[in-house]
């Protein structure tokens, strides 16, 4: 072991999109050196895919917002179980991170006197998503990434984290390997940054690609972090369901901002029917209001498909299961309607919504200026992560931050959309610059070399069989399996059932085979993914056993409603002394008179 | 079901050959997705580059049937099912293993393309109309195909001399950025040669993103460069100042 390749920073930050890169580039900012480790090339992450847009309470296009809004919003959204510092400071710092992208570049799409855009989304008051089209990822990733590679940042591309090394309590750095040669690396660090997003894969039916596969919540478990939230994982309402071949890609809320409407197949519009009480006194009941609402009137309420994104997503497959969908399993999102009240409704769509219009061209043959489309849940993102002190983004191991998607705290039970971007921005920055300042009052730690034989060992040994079952076997029916007993309607004995499936998964996943050699050989790669995706699966169910309540994304057919009780605290779950997941109930701590009183107001 | 059969190149470092593989296809099925299915089932090792499987990030850029395209957005059912897809890798940079190339070159010259330097006063307002141009070409999700087409890179191999297409976009919405006071015409001309690019419009034709490469890009860079550098009169005055 003793020639493998070893590289020295300051920070290291795992994962390059937009959390990554915000992370890197305040680091390197603050005067310390940074190193990315990014599992795709650079400028593919997850983030190039955020449609809508980037929430921040900027008030260009209404001057009634502010931070306190959008707090309020946020924690209603995340049905209160957010940590609320976090979604104060979001609230507060997120306009500020995105004139930050303006001035490195990014071109948003302006207001009529010159001023950033901002449009509708679900849950959000007043229009407060900073927008491209329908490409608003797009322009920050690439932002981020044409601004952080003149800073002086070390990008290691195609490179994935085995393992996180540490010295006794404190982070040392991180072991894994290039995808290109197979080669070991190891990456020693005064502290590091997770910023891996999100955990998808774990399901069938995804809008996440190949990487989501949970290594950064699993790294910081297997580190010693904790992990919170974990029952809480977002199914975007609005996934293609046709053609089988794009089955889950994401259809943005941005269709639903700019008019489009949810239909049964009898051209019911079913959302006007449930209404929950926390949202009833600030939606339209009628069509002609919520019309109204996405054309800017400020005195119309939001039409219901703009009610949360947890909600809407479990009033479509009610409507499915009640045989009420559309002919492949989904329902109707209808925005092809608008032409009825818009002269140029094409035109218009096309220019608001480009690559929604491209899409269904391309892979579809729908032309959703025309026709309506065809839409259904899909696994999109995780509301839990690693558990983090609210304002500096450390975990409870010295040295080891997490930010983005990986991180817990800020959308509680249920994510804003257009929050993620933002959240991105926000803690991204925050996790770079309370990193640096940690690596600057320290040393290089000595990595557990005992560990990084291990891992080495574990990770070749699918080569070393003499035959064995194919990863992606597993792969699939560990999909398949999370897909059915711990989606988007829950009960009790499933979900037992799923923990008996991961154990004998495990016991699968360590007797895979792969053919060929170290170079670029996707299926090792997929073998070397199986490890995080069953340690996520699992506690993602384990908590989701013990919240005994629905909440937000969190729906239980054999506990259907919030209970009191279990909304005054979070689960967390940390690895125990014998080396199993060991759970806790964490009381919320109380919020502080003056945003106590902000809710209230909002309400 | 229709089977399709997909002739895929394998083999490592510009050393390889062709092999047949059979794919189920159904309904709405793309070629990345014939890939996938063949590399769960026949060849666990076989090596390609994705992510979002929308045409959003551009990794999964090759060659169906000897044409540069995303094998995410290239459906089957647009293809003649009757004989083999060809599945190459883009020829234009060095191989790695089977579908995989090493684009790292385009990073390098990205790099040294003058950064975005916004005026101290900026105010930071502008108008829509003014931001379309320069939204277009940021569009570009860098899959590499202009690149791959070009036939400076491709058949003349000037990658020490020539920016290529991609790098020209980047360019342009730069240089028509209403909040950028860079000027990269130096550059264009003389490091990146712009004048290499007899505007044959190949790389427009495979442009994923439908950018208007040789039309809105590159030939008003290229005006640009011969207004600066090969006006007459702009010249005469040079000489006497």
């Amino acid at each position: 072991m003793g020639d493998i390749e070893t590289h020295e920073h300051d920070v290291l930050v795992i994962g390059a999109g937009g959390a990554g890169l915000s992370a890197a580039v305040k680091a390197s900012a603050a005067g310390v050196k940074v190193g990315v480790l990014s599992k795709s090339l650079l400028g593919k992450a997850h983030t190039v895919m955020a449609e809508g847009g980037v929430a921040a309470a900027m008030g260009n296009v209404d001057s009634r917002d502010s931070w306190r809004v959008h707090f309020a919003d946020t924690m209603r959204g995340g049905q209160y179980l957010n940590d609320w510092r976090m979604a104060q400071l979001h609230a507060q710092e997120a306009p500020d991170r995105v004139r930050e992208l303006e001035r490195w570049g990014a071109l948003f799409d302006r207001t009529q006197d010159g001023g950033i855009l901002q449009r509708n989304f679900g849950g959000h008051r007043y229009p407060r998503l900073a927008h491209v089209g329908d490409r608003t990822g797009l322009e920050m990733i690439r932002t981020l990434q044409d601004h952080g590679i003149h800073q002086g940042i070390d990008f290691h591309m195609e490179v994935t984290v085995l393992t996180l090394l540490k010295d006794g309590d404190r982070i040392a750095g991180a072991f894994g390997y290039d995808r290109e040669r197979g080669r070991f690396k190891l990456f020693r660090a005064k502290a590091v940054i997770l910023a891996t997003g999100g955990i998808g894969r774990a399901y069938t039916i995804t809008s996440n690609s190949w990487e989501y596969t949970g290594d950064g919540h699993s790294l910081a478990y297997h580190a010693g972090a904790e992990l919170l939230d974990m029952e809480f994982v977002q199914f975007h309402p609005t996934g293609m369901v046709w053609p089988p071949s794009v089955r889950g890609i994401l259809v943005t809320e941005g269709v639903r901002g700019e008019g489009g409407v949810l239909r049964n197949k009898e051209g019911k519009r079913f959302m006007f029917g449930d209404i929950p009480p926390l949202y009833k006194s600030s939606t339209a009941d009628n069509e002609e209001e919520g019309w109204r609402y996405t054309q800017g009137d400020k005195d119309a309420r939001r039409p219901p498909e703009l009610l949360t994104r947890d909600h809407v997503a479990r009033c479509i497959q009610r409507e499915v299961r009640e045989g009420r969908g559309s002919p492949h399993g989904g329902v109707f999102l209808d925005i092809a309607w608008i032409h009825e009240r818009l002269p140029n409704a094409a035109e218009h769509i096309k220019r608001k919504l480009p690559s929604m219009y491209h899409q269904f061209k391309q892979l579809g043959d729908i032309d959703i200026t025309k026709v309506p489309m065809e839409v259904g849940p899909t696994t999109h993102y995780m509301m839990g992560g690693v558990k983090i002190d609210p304002n500096s983004q450390m975990s409870a191991v010295p040295g080891l931050f997490a930010a983005g998607e990986c991180a817990a705290g800020l959308h509680g039970a249920n994510r804003l959309g257009g929050n993620s971007l933002s959240d991105l921005l926000v803690f991204g920055s925050r996790a770079g610059e309370f990193a640096a300042n940690f690596a600057r009052g320290t040393a290089l730690g000595i990595p557990d070399q005992a560990r990084i034989e291990a891992a080495a060992a574990a990770a070749v040994a699918p080569f070393e069989r003499a035959g064995g079952e194919s990863p992606y076997a597993v792969q699939n029916d560990l999909q398949d399996m999370m897909q059915a007993r711990v989606g988007i309607v829950r009960v009790e004995e499933e979900m037992l059932l799923a923990l008996e499936a991961i154990g004998r998964l495990r016991e699968r996943a360590d007797q895979v085979f792969v053919p060929g050699n170290r170079e670029y050989n996707n299926g090792w790669h997929t073998a070397m993914d199986l490890p995080s995706m069953l340690t996520v699966s699992e506690l993602i169910t384990l908590a989701a056993v013990e919240r005994k309540e629905s909440r937000g994304a969190h729906f239980r057919d054999d506990f259907p409603d919030k209970s009191a009780e279990f909304g005054g605290f979070n689960i967390t779950l940390s690895k125990g002394p014998d080396g199993h997941p060991a759970l806790k109930r964490v009381p919320s701590t109380p919020m502080p008179a003056e945003l106590k009183q902000i809710i209230e107001e909002m309400k | 079901m229709a089977t399709a059969t997909l002739r895929i190149w394998r083999g490592e470092r510009g050393m390889g050959r062709f092999e047949d593989f059979p794919a189920e296809v159904s309904e709405g099925m793309v070629v990345l997705d014939a890939v996938h299915q063949i590399q769960a089932s026949a060849a666990n090792d076989l090596s390609v580059r994705w992510n979002c499987k929308a045409g959003k990030c551009g990794s999964c850029s090759a060659e169906i049937n000897g044409r540069p395209r995303l094998m995410c957005m290239t459906r089957l059912n647009a293809l003649p099912l009757d004989e083999p897809i060809t599945v190459e890798p883009m020829k234009t940079f060095p191989h790695i293993k089977d579908l995989v190339t090493d684009v790292s070159w385009n990073y390098k010259v990205k790099l040294g393309i003058r950064k975005f330097t916004p005026a101290a006063d900026e105010s930071w307002k502008a108008r829509q109309d003014d931001i379309d141009r320069p939204q277009e070409f940021r569009k570009c999700i860098e899959c590499f195909l202009c690149q791959d087409v070009c036939h400076v890179l491709r058949e003349h191999g000037l990658k020490d001399e020539f920016a290529g297409p991609r790098h020209f976009v980047y360019s342009a919405a730069l240089e028509m950025h209403p909040f950028d006071t860079g000027d990269r015409l130096a550059d264009l001309k003389s490091n990146q040669g712009i004048g290499y690019c007899n505007i044959t419009k190949c790389c427009t034709e495979v442009c994923p993103e439908e950018i208007k490469i040789t039309d809105n890009a590159i030939i008003p860079l290229k005006e640009r460069v011969v207004d600066e550098y090969y006006d007459p009169l702009k010249r005469l005055f040079k000489m006497f100042r």
